[in-house]
């Protein structure tokens, strides 16, 4: 087996038993719940049988390890569990769903789809732009530009994402009708009225993400230009932009790519924000809801999406930039 | 649509014109190397440079000169500009005032220090004095419905639009002075923020001086540990932790902010336990630490007195970043509604509360300005610290890259 392969398949395993670790985390974090689920459910004036028929019905009464290893196995199968409030809902109403309303997994399917493709609109225009603007930085450092850029990106990393949701709400929502302001979202929607609605919390989160990137590119640029190959170029009489192109460039790629990815690990949090905001209907609105009324079973499952798709980014930059190192593909 | 057909004509005019300015300096000066070696793309960007700055100015006159309903869309431009200005001249002052009063070292320190350095320290110190006297600046208390007042009084002081000049950034949805709000907030957002940093600070700072003096398994059972806990993105972790404490606290508010502090406190420990731990790994391997271990001082000493001394300079810059996340995260728990509890004021839950007022933006600027102030508060003391931690960094570092 080549060495890359081995170090590929290591990091893999290591994301593996990340995550299982992470899942018996929030398993046992869930059970640190004083009380119960039912006794949550059906309140203070619950008989003694309703809440053991609860109970039973969830599985509450099983020992906490049989039920981790449940959850784990339904969760692998895409089975998520019910959501409590839609189970009580249901039982309010009388309406015997089938288990198909309530499940955790209908829940979050089409929101995950709309959640991903947020973040993908947001990846479509933040990355070029972040790249190019940090290589303009690093090439024209400490020119104006790269100190308005510096104070900029410093102002937007630090300002909190409703804050920026808001200011451009405010300008390109409320002042200058262009965009609109609500991501109300459904199915069947065309793809570019889908667009229209996504693009305001997409540019929310472009400013926040393109102000990291763009200066995590930018110094890992001018990082590489102290090189003495670089100066060698310099010295040969090429032009800035050829040596930034042609021999900063390739050599800078691994930081780049990390920085991208790590950086769209970072919108799995602003995501969370900004989808409030804009009342757009993604994962992380569903996540801050079922906090609120303690549905646990979907804050349980939207944890561990939310947890997979971190260490999945992170496991990606980091075997990334293992392939793209000559000096780690081939290991003395 | 037309909007984006505008912005790339004035694009492809500023590249245009970037050409003739170009071409018309090195005619002009008869070849100097400034304009002969200029590319076609800084020529760009002088000219859309200038041409953002004519914009801002041409923008700033319209808001002074146009009647009520246009002058409208540029209220919060004007604010903005005025803000700005405002900072700097301020800033300016502060760092005169630094250069001319103080110590010899002080008057040193003010000398090199850039502008955004200075009005980074000068708002910290307002938000501070803010913070420790707002029992006394805040004109009403934090809780107080003010009886015989009207809720929802527009921010300005406006009779036209039902202002009052006993409330200037007016009341909100129950009757409670903004202004004095906003102070309180100060000290309850600053304030907790400021502990739960220090808590981290401690509980992350033992732990990975401990991990790297000792070593050996220790060392290996907390950074797996922490590597798991790290592996759950932060935001998500804390709101998983909150709807359980929110469970435990029940109906005791207060209860839920102890429990909030302690969660993100753990949360953000984890990084200070990374940092202090990897600091410190390069500290104990130094001779003076051997030098120590044979005097046969014991682990209290050479973590307080060798090893803390330094490593003062990183974890001082990690304490304002950290600082900042954490007040971030505190704010994004109040606005998304499960941070600080409702009796506190507090800018997160203020600009939840206030944010439908945005949307009234286009008729009366002045209503839509109170979410904004809060958010606003956040941004400002953030930016702040952030500014001071830059220039700390780069000074440390002695990069003049």
């Amino acid at each position: 087996m080549s060495p890359v392969l081995k170090i590929i398949l290591q990091r893999l395993g290591l994301g593996l038993v990340t995550l299982f670790v992470v899942s018996i985390l929030i398993f046992a974090a869930v059970n640190m719940l004083p009380g119960d689920f039912a006794q949550a459910i059906l309140g203070q004036g619950a008989t003694p049988e309703a809440v053991a028929a609860i109970r039973r019905d969830l599985g509450l009464d099983q020992p906490p390890v049989t039920r981790y290893f449940l959850w784990l196995a339904g969760a692998l199968q895409g089975d998520l569990g019910n959501s409590f409030a839609q189970a009580n809902f249901a039982s309010f109403v009388g309406a015997d769903s089938g288990g198909s309303a309530a499940s955790v997994a209908k829940q979050i399917a089409p929101r995950f789809w709309n959640t991903m493709f947020l973040a993908g609109v947001t990846a479509v225009i933040a990355v070029p732009f972040a790249v190019i603007l940090g290589i303009l930085a690093a090439l024209y450092r400490n020119s104006a530009f790269d100190k308005f850029a510096n104070i900029f990106t410093l102002t937007s990393i630090s300002s909190p994402e409703f804050f920026l949701a808001y200011v451009l709400i405010l300008f390109l929502a409320v002042l200058n009708p262009w965009l609109p302001s609500l991501s109300n979202i459904y199915i069947g929607m065309g793809f570019g009225e889908r667009l229209e609605k996504t693009l305001l919390p997409a540019l929310t989160l472009t400013l926040v993400v393109t102000a990291h990137m763009m200066r995590m590119t930018r110094a890992a640029i001018i990082n590489l230009l102290a090189s003495p190959y670089i100066e060698m170029a310099r010295l040969k009489g090429m032009s800035p932009m050829r040596v930034i192109v042609r021999h900063a460039l390739p050599n800078a790629l691994a930081p780049i790519i990390n920085v991208v990815a790590l950086n769209l690990a970072y919108l799995i949090t602003g995501v969370v924000v900004v989808e409030v905001v804009f009342v757009y209907p993604g994962i992380g609105q569903l996540f801050v809801d079922s906090v609120k009324i303690r549905d646990i079973p979907v804050v349980q499952a939207c944890c561990l999406i939310f947890a997979a798709a971190y260490i999945l980014l992170n496991l990606t930059a980091d075997i990334m930039s293992i392939l793209s190192n000559p000096r780690l593909r081939h290991p003395k | 649509m037309s909007v984006w057909v505008q912005i790339v004509g004035v694009l492809m005019a500023c590249l245009a014109l970037g050409w003739v300015f170009q071409f018309a300096g090195e005619k002009i000066t008869d070849g100097t190397p400034f304009f002969r070696d200029m590319p076609l793309s800084v020529a760009f960007g002088y000219v859309l440079g200038v041409v953002v700055l004519i914009w801002i100015v041409w923008s700033y006159y319209l808001s002074r000169t146009l009647a009520a309903p246009e002058v409208n869309k540029y209220f919060f431009f004007r604010l903005a500009i005025e803000g700005f200005v405002l900072f700097s001249i301020a800033a300016w002052l502060f760092r005169l005032l630094g250069r001319t009063v103080g110590t010899r070292a002080t008057k040193k320190l003010f000398r090199q220090m850039p502008l955004t350095a200075s009005f980074g320290l000068m708002t910290i110190g307002i938000y501070a004095l803010l913070a420790i006297f707002a029992g006394l600046l805040a004109p009403y208390g934090q809780e107080q419905i003010i009886p015989g007042v009207a809720a929802n009084i527009p921010p300005g002081a406006d009779p036209a639009i039902g202002g009052n000049a006993d409330f200037p950034l007016g009341t909100d949805q129950i009757g409670r002075d903004i202004l004095s709000r906003l102070i309180y907030g100060a000290q309850n957002t600053v304030g907790i923020a400021f502990v739960t940093t220090c808590l981290a600070f401690v509980l992350g700072g033992t732990l990975g001086f401990l991990a790297a003096t000792l070593g050996g398994w220790l060392d290996q059972v907390l950074s797996r540990f922490i590597d798991v806990l790290m592996a759950i993105p932060s935001l998500i972790f804390a709101l998983l932790l909150m709807t359980i404490a929110s469970a435990w606290a029940g109906s005791q508010s207060g209860m839920l902010t102890v429990y909030m502090v302690l969660i993100i406190a753990v949360i953000d420990s984890t990084r200070v336990f990374r940092l202090a731990r990897a600091v410190g790994a390069n500290i104990v391997v130094m001779d003076y630490i051997e030098a120590a271990k044979l005097r046969g001082e014991g682990l209290g000493y050479l973590i307080f007195k060798e090893i803390l001394p330094n490593a003062t300079s990183p974890l001082l810059a990690e304490f304002g970043l950290r600082f900042c996340f954490v007040f971030l995260t505190i704010a994004a728990l109040s606005f998304l509604g499960v941070g600080i509890q409702p009796p506190l004021a507090d800018w997160g839950t203020m600009v939840r509360d206030l944010a439908q007022f945005i949307n009234f933006a286009s008729f009366a600027p002045q209503v839509a300005s109170a979410p904004l102030l809060a958010a606003g508060a956040i941004a400002l003391l953030t930016v702040a610290v952030n500014f001071v931690v830059d220039w700390m960094l780069q000074k440390s570092s002695g990069l003049k890259e």
